[in-house]
């Protein structure tokens, strides 16, 4: 009688469509990395979010007395800038900006791979060779020279830059979906679909893509990783977020000229640039582990 | 093979038409397009602006502009730089020694490194060298190549005094020696990303030949374990590499951009941020067309190398 119960009970587990018994999120937890990246995004978000509420200084605040405290040596526990403004304050604001950008961009980016690798895909022949030879010849040019010579362009705000970011990172993505239509769509289930009088427009959205998305979520998650550098690049570079408002990137424009003094001001925005960014990666290589079985990548 | 080849030369000059429309898109999208260097003295009338229009033929239709333009781009005139008023060839050629000194040194020490941490991950697959190499490498694609080079700067020129913290030598002193003691720095730090893909494509290489059949030949045959390794497996596990090699190129590209503003390494990516800074859109647009050739070439040359190396390819293409 018990021995039945548990078989039951066994069979329960096995078919529950709840996502955390589900295989692949088994397989997630099993990457020890991909937790400690997602518990690390989870963490910086949370703390980005509520964190400059709970501080004592706010990022503008300028305590002139205390300009290029050290971290740990004062009131400022991770010291102030040439300014006098609270490091930890400032990391914070501009960690919601650094990763908002990211996120955003990534939003952009993806729905703008998708739409361009879904048409390529499915309207093979003269349309999608021709998308995809833009794809490739948009690839040709270095990601940095690229976004520098459009962001000469325009005038930097918080969205031209997501913007600028998501047009210059949208190839990789329509070429993943791309491959992955082309050989979704000559599924008995699509064919089906076809025969039923589905129109092209609900094949691609309803049929295509639900089974395309585990590369896309994959992608999804190392773009923003991407977009998170690309914004600390230009910025660093003096052409991404602007000053006053902080960015990762920005805080560490000047941080050069005051290497033999005050060497935390480079350290510590790069220590989050790198914390942020490998945690999202960490996450991507967790997802594709666990989403794709076959793909028994080393 | 010829068959191949012409097949990669012609995609890969279709390919090149496609990149100079983008090209001459962005260019024309420059505030004021190609008449800003005039516009900019702020000296000029509309009706003298309208007319220089007329005389550089911006009046006549998009289409037989881009021709025009294609043609000077083939013909070696890239414009003239609004900075200098050099031909922007001429400065280009005069960057990009710099450049191709630190991205080749780089290359090759990245090889090096990448390949044997690959091998020895490969090999001892799943032990705490391979986890430490794996989460490694993760890092090192993570680490902005900026602030890595601001860390070697801090460490090793401010704190070690060991290398010297930017420029390609001394001035006066253009010895061999004092140029590849200027050279270690930015090469480090252009190396880190590109070593950690190696390893990583070298690793997975390396694990998928030492399964095939003419290795377990060999182990049977009584060749010793380090002879299997490194003549029979590591030489074709190379194979994959080249590609990897020449589809490496924009990230190198961009690296070195990074790193030579970091350590003011004279080269093209300097060059290119300071004629942003600078709005010398000539000079730009002819980096970024350049770029995009080198990049176009990189992959073109792989494949080729490709196709010679493993005469499966050549038969099937």
């Amino acid at each position: 009688m018990s021995a039945d119960l548990t078989g039951v009970a066994e069979i329960r587990t096995a078919a529950s469509p709840f996502f955390w018994n589900s295989p692949g999120f088994r397989r997630f937890r099993q990457h020890r990395l991909a937790v400690f990246g997602a518990v690390a995004i989870v963490a910086m978000t949370l703390a980005c979010i509520f964190g400059p509420m709970l501080l004592p200084y706010s990022d503008t605040f300028i305590d002139i007395r205390q300009r290029f405290a050290p971290p740990f040596s004062g009131p400022h526990v991770l010291g102030t800038d040439p300014l006098g403004r609270d490091i930890l304050a400032r990391l914070l604001m501009a960690g919601r900006i650094s990763l908002a950008v990211g996120f955003s961009a990534m939003l952009i980016s993806m729905a703008t791979g998708i739409c361009i690798g879904m048409i390529a895909g499915f309207y093979e022949g003269a349309v999608g060779a021709a998308l995809m030879r833009f794809v490739d010849a948009m690839l040709c040019f270095p990601s940095i020279f690229l976004l520098l010579a459009i962001s000469a362009l325009i005038s930097p705000s918080v969205p031209s830059i997501v913007m600028l970011i998501a047009m210059t990172s949208w190839m990789e993505v329509a070429r993943v979906v791309e491959a992955q239509i082309k050989s979704l769509r000559t599924r008995d289930y699509v064919v089906a679909a076809v025969a039923m009088g589905a129109s092209n427009g609900r094949i691609m959205f309803r049929q295509l893509l639900p089974n395309a998305i585990a590369p896309i979520v994959v992608a999804a998650t190392l773009n923003v990783a991407h977009a998170i550098l690309a914004e600390s690049y230009i910025s660093f570079l003096g052409y991404g977020i602007q000053p006053p408002t902080p960015s990762w990137g920005n805080m560490l424009e000047n941080a050069q000229s005051y290497l033999t003094s005050a060497p935390w001001l480079a350290i510590l925005p790069g220590a989050a640039i790198t914390l942020a960014v490998t945690s999202f990666n960490f996450v991507g290589d967790g997802l594709r582990d666990a989403l794709d079985p076959r793909m028994d990548l080393p | 093979m010829s068959t191949f080849l012409v097949r990669r030369l012609l995609q890969a000059l279709v390919l090149l038409l496609i990149v100079s429309m983008i090209g001459f898109a962005i260019l024309h999208l420059a505030p004021g397009g190609p008449l800003s260097q005039f516009a900019a003295g702020g000296d000029m009338t509309q009706a003298d602006l309208d007319r220089i229009a007329e005389q550089l033929g911006l009046n006549r239709p998009l289409p037989v502009q881009y021709a025009e333009w294609l043609w000077r781009m083939l013909r070696g005139d890239w414009g003239l730089s609004y900075r200098d008023h050099q031909p922007v060839l001429h400065i280009i050629a005069s960057h990009i020694g710099a450049t191709l000194e630190l991205m080749l040194t780089s290359t090759l020490l990245a090889m090096l490194l990448g390949a044997w941490v690959g091998i020895l991950g490969a090999v001892k697959r799943y032990s705490v060298f391979d986890s430490l190499a794996t989460i490694g490498a993760m890092i090192a694609l993570s680490i902005p190549t900026f602030w890595f080079g601001l860390v070697i700067i801090y460490v090793f020129s401010v704190g070690l005094g060991w290398l010297p913290a930017g420029n390609r030598y001394t001035v006066g002193d253009g010895s061999v020696l004092n140029r590849i003691h200027h050279l270690i720095g930015p090469c480090i730090v252009l190396a880190l990303v590109s070593t950690a893909v190696w390893s990583r494509y070298m690793r997975s290489s390396m694990l998928e030949v030492v399964n095939q059949d003419y290795i377990r030949t060999a182990r049977a045959k009584g060749v010793p374990e380090r002879q299997v390794l490194l003549r029979h497996a590591f030489r074709n596990a190379l194979l994959p590499m080249i590609t990897i090699t020449g589809l490496h190129v924009p990230t190198l590209l961009s690296g070195a951009l990074v790193t030579e503003t970091v350590f003011t390494w004279p080269g093209m990516g300097r060059l290119f941020l300071d004629s942003i800074s600078y709005r010398d859109y000539p000079t730009v647009m002819g980096i970024l067309m350049f770029t995009a050739v080198l990049v176009l070439l990189g992959s073109l040359i792989a494949d080729l190398l490709y196709g010679l190396a493993d005469p499966r390819i050549a038969r099937n293409g």
